[in-house]
């Protein structure tokens, strides 16, 4: 976690200065605010990352010496198959056609896309299709 | 499908997988009822596999035959381009239909091809089984990214049957060439819309690959022993995660003006045609590393397997990596140096410097190679390829950084034969380099050795042919997008030199289907580790199991299989504690 906290800011750091150094060579604010939003995008979760690499046990992942039986147990739940994906995919394609031919399309992209969302949450809290 | 390891230096292949165990029908996306199944998962067959699979094996090779689809299509459409440029005041199309011609073969080739082949396809397969994960980290949305994309990628390739055609201002989309009154249409919207679509499946991707590889590494695989194709999706992650939402955020705002009346692009309502171009290229900068990053990645795979070395100088890479990816977000005006309103010196000095690390990659494969036992088969042939072409691509673009340069060749061929060397470099030498190395992976089976050179050099060959009598067109002042010219102009050699090419690459194209076929109809039986590779995919069966390993070995450096089949060239990575060298192989505990 650590090295990935310190990657994380590393990047957030370069493109802040990137940005000082643009806005007063430049002059030009869209870049200026978009090198700030990659700044944040780095320095956000890498400080969060840093602050939890100092308080917690080290993954197993990072640890050099440990064993694949360190990392015995579950590792987190991985659903196996599910068809709500493709209702969502299908939505959102129809939710975009809408945009270009009109409303008459939104009830068909509305109905497979609350389908999906329900049929989503519910398939998680009986822990999926394993 | 169980890895049963006897001793420690050979892994026992699988039993063979003949014509009748996996018939030429159960590899198209519907049909991957014989691959991933563990024992003791029974997952639904056929096409509701195809639809309802979170496996990332199945969506990856939805992935790349999507992909490759789309490549065969993109391709035809630039053979027809050639074919209409091979003679001056040449008729073949007219010229609405060339400009959507050209147009939807840049959109296809790089949105729809380039990047969801490597990060949808390759990285999706590969890296959870290169770092040992049984997964990637958010399965569903893994299966989402696909849906979104081949709805994007469905929305692109028909819009040529709307009214008006498809989209035709090019790839790059400039205000106000895009606005209502000068693209008027439905083919227009759709371009944009399919944009959203596929971005969301990039950015979702993106999250994905970055969440696998922080937080699904085995025990031991540390973030300094991750082999460097997954280091470059994990860089290659976050830079989708800055590029891509500000695409996003621009065809939004490009909608509002065609639609809603708004006056961001335009000059008459107060708006700025040029803040598209600077939205369009702080995506797409990042966006032609988003494309060459994970084929670098590939590379320094693939260049120690047939070397049989370790990888020259691995921080280096890693580093490397993470300073182009860094620079690649500094210098988007570099594509604007002809507006007048950038500066100059700045984005000059930042694309100078991309140099430096790419020329430490280069170095670095080189120093791999050096005093190794090289092999020349088809995935190093391709590889080797790689080389030379991005060679080329990236000195004619250290040329173009510089503006007085870039002032002259500006939009004309020379600019063309760059960015088709860098990314035909990248997306299909490379590309292919990574598809005939895994492929066995995949499927189990090899491809043939004869057909696979085959397509090399004639794909090699036929490269040079049609881009190097482009530079010469750019110097002597042939424009880019032009449907014809005259025959006083002098171009007529050169152009017909560049059609004749372009139609031995589509030729080579023919050997790769051939070879294809071939696998599906004669098989012949992989092997879990053909390459004796070194990373941790090679480890786990052909194709793997549901969840991929059965076992893993103990991961003690950046190529743990490697170390597992010759103890004696192992490098000893253990920090103090030695007592677990005795552990040879443990087995993995079933994910719940």
């Amino acid at each position: 976690m650590r090295v990935n906290g310190a990657f994380l800011a590393a990047i957030g750091v370069f493109f802040a200065v990137i940005a000082v150094v643009y806005w007063f060579t430049a002059y030009e604010a869209a870049g200026f605010l978009m090198l700030i939003g990659s700044a944040l995008l780095g320095l956000l979760p890498g400080g969060y990352y840093l602050w939890w690499a100092a308080r917690m046990k080290p993954l197993e992942g990072d640890e050099p010496d440990a064993t694949v039986s360190d990392g015995a147990g579950a590792i987190d739940a991985f659903p196996g198959s599910s068809i709500w994906p493709f209702l969502l995919g299908m939505g959102a394609m129809f939710a975009t056609l809408t945009f270009v031919f009109g409303l008459w399309l939104a009830p068909i992209a509305a109905a497979l896309g609350f389908s999906a969302v329900i049929g989503g949450v519910l398939e998680s809290r009986r822990g999926g299709a394993v | 499908m169980t890895t049963t390891i006897e001793s420690p230096d050979r892994i026992e292949p699988e039993e063979p997988g003949g014509p009748d165990a996996h018939g030429p029908g159960s590899h198209g996306p519907g049909g991957n009822g014989h691959d991933g199944e563990h024992a003791h998962h029974e997952g639904p067959k056929g096409i509701l596999n195809w639809l309802t699979s979170t496996d990332h094996k199945v969506i990856g090779k939805s992935y790349m035959i999507t992909s490759l689809v789309l490549f065969f299509i993109s391709g035809a459409m630039a053979l027809v381009i050639r074919a209409q440029l091979a003679n001056p005041t040449s008729s073949l199309v007219n010229f609405q239909t060339y400009n959507e011609l050209f147009t939807m073969h840049g959109s296809l080739m790089l949105y729809l091809f380039a990047g969801p082949f490597a990060f949808g396809g390759l990285a999706n397969y590969i890296v959870p089984l290169q770092v040992g994960a049984p997964d990637m980290a958010y399965p569903r949305l893994n299966a989402l990214s696909y849906w979104l994309y081949l709805g994007g990628s469905s929305l692109m390739t028909l819009s040529f049957m709307v009214a008006g055609g498809a989209a035709s201002f090019g790839w790059v989309a400039y205000a106000p060439l895009s606005n209502a009154i000068n693209s008027p249409g439905a083919g227009t919207d759709m371009w944009l819309l399919s944009l959203g679509l596929t971005g969301f499946s990039a950015i979702f991707t993106g999250v994905n690959l970055v969440a696998t590889i922080f937080y699904l590494r085995a025990p031991g695989m540390t973030m300094f022993r991750v082999p460097i194709f997954s280091w470059n999706m994990l860089v290659t992650g976050i830079l989708i995660l800055i590029a891509f939402p500000v695409l996003f955020g621009a065809a939004v705002l490009l909608y509002c003006d065609r639609h809603f009346g708004t006056h961001i692009y335009t000059v008459s309502g107060g708006g700025v045609p040029v803040l598209w171009q600077h939205l369009f290229w702080f995506f797409g900068h990042p966006e032609v590393y988003i494309l060459a990053l994970p084929y670098f990645g590939l590379v320094t795979e693939i260049i120690p397997a047939f070397s049989r070395k370790p990888l020259f100088g691995y921080r280096g890479m890693v580093f490397a990596t993470l300073s182009i990816a860094a620079l690649s977000t500094g210098v988007w005006a570099h594509h604007m140096f002809t507006t007048g309103v950038v500066l100059l010196p700045f984005f000059s000095l930042l694309s100078y410097l991309i140099a430096v690390p790419t020329g430490i990659k280069f170095f670095n494969w080189i120093g791999t190679m050096w005093g190794g036992q090289l092999s020349f088969q088809t995935p190093m042939l391709f590889s080797m390829g790689f080389l030379f072409a991005f060679l080329m691509g990236g000195v004619t673009g250290v040329l173009l950084a510089s503006p007085p340069v870039d002032f002259m060749t500006h939009d004309t061929y020379f600019v063309v034969a760059h960015f088709h060397q860098v990314l035909i470099g990248t997306t299909v030498f490379a590309g292919f380099a990574g598809f005939y190395f895994w492929y066995p992976k995949m499927y189990g089976r090899m491809l043939n050795e004869r057909l696979g050179k085959l397509h090399f050099w004639t794909l090699f060959i036929g490269f040079w042919i049609t881009f190097v009598p482009q530079y010469l067109l750019g110097l002597r002042g042939m424009p880019r997008r032009i449907a014809d010219y005259l025959p006083t102009n002098g171009w007529t050699f050169l152009n017909e030199m560049s059609t004749v090419g372009a139609m031995i690459i589509g030729i080579s194209f023919l050997f790769f289907l051939a070879n294809l076929v071939t696998s599906w109809r004669r098989p012949v039986v992989a092997g879990d580790n053909p390459w004796d590779g070194g990373g941790l995919e090679w480890f786990t069966s052909s194709p793997p199991p549901h969840h991929n390993f059965t076992h893993l070995p103990p991961i003690r450096s950046e190529r743990p299989t490697w170390d597992y089949n010759h103890p004696e060239h192992r490098k000893d990575e253990s920090h103090g504690d030695k007592r677990h060298r005795e552990h040879e192989q443990e087995t993995v505990g079933a994910p719940s």
